[in-house]
């Protein structure tokens, strides 16, 4: 068994991150009551991007795993990013 | 069945955990990229046709959508639990883990029938007579509900299958604390379709 993961999470750290989302969930859905515009959405998606974080990096382990599973999110974010960008360029100068 | 011979330890095969979850990552970008074909879709057309994305988006119950949404992030909480559990050897909480995240699953899904039945006894479903009546940008939301939150769905069901040979692996101790990566990368498989939903939710659920 190398390199898998020398670090194992215990137990408490599991539930504050599951507490964190809870909470970022209940501030979402109260921000989306409140009527801010387009603003609204930008935060919606701050906050979903926030919650993604804490899963990612320690319920999928990305923060305690080798760099290159980094890398490779890296990578693959940059690609939709780009695929995201090129088509509303596209789109919003018809 | 794998042997445990001498000479056959010989023979035994290579083990690579961490390709293991590289693999499994790769396969995860496919996914969303899948998903993010969608997302793009659902972004050129909530831009092209704003107002009609939030009336339709009334129709849908927030509550339910939070109510799922609260679920999946419990059932990612026991399944990262069940991980934990088997590194440290415990391997009934382990089991217990996964069933409630088994269990986490079939609310969820049992949610989603009783949000689309509700919508189809008003009429509302692709292809629907009610639906072509409406203005372009109510039928694009709700195609688009429809077939993202559908996928999502399969992809939840899947889930709870692998999830459940994991139990059995588990209980025939072919998972155990010093070979779990099949456990982990199920997990890594879980996180994201609880991850697609961080999304989807928002986007339709929250457009008030």
């Amino acid at each position: 068994m190398e390199g898998n993961t020398k670090h194992n999470i215990g137990y408490g750290t599991y539930i504050l991150v599951w507490i964190a989302l809870l909470a970022f969930t209940s501030i979402t859905v109260t921000i989306a009551g409140v009527n801010l515009g387009m603003f609204t959405l930008f935060i919606a998606l701050l906050i979903a991007a926030v919650k993604s974080a804490l899963v990612i990096n320690i319920f999928m382990h990305i923060r305690f795993d080798e760099p290159i599973f980094k890398v490779f999110l890296a990578l693959s974010g940059l690609t939709l990013l780009i695929i995201f960008s090129l088509t509303f360029l596209d789109y919003i100068y018809r | 069945m794998s042997n445990h011979g001498t000479e056959a330890a010989l023979l035994h095969t290579h083990r690579d955990d961490t390709g293991a979850k590289m693999g499994m990552w790769l396969f995860l970008f496919t996914e969303v990229l899948l998903f993010g074909g969608m997302f793009l879709v659902y972004a050129v057309y909530r831009f092209k046709y704003p107002d009609q994305f939030h009336i339709a988006a009334m129709e849908l119950n927030t509550a339910v959508g939070t109510l799922n949404t609260i679920i999946l992030l419990t059932s990612s909480l026991t399944v990262a639990l069940s991980i934990a559990a088997i590194q440290k050897g415990n391997r009934f909480l382990a089991m217990m883990m996964l069933s409630a995240t088994l269990l986490f699953a079939c609310m969820f899904m049992v949610n989603k029938f009783f949000e689309w039945s509700t919508k189809f006894s008003h009429g509302i479903y692709p292809g629907s007579k009610e639906l072509l009546a409406r203005p372009n940008g109510q039928i694009l939301f709700f195609g688009l509900y429809y077939v993202m939150t559908g996928l999502h769905g399969l992809h939840v069901l899947i889930g709870m299958v692998i999830l459940t040979f994991m139990l059995v692996f588990i209980k025939g101790k072919t998972i155990n604390p010093d070979n779990y990566i099949k456990l982990e990368n199920s997990g890594l498989y879980w996180h994201l379709v609880d991850l697609i939903w961080i999304f989807l939710f928002p986007l339709f659920y929250l457009i008030q």
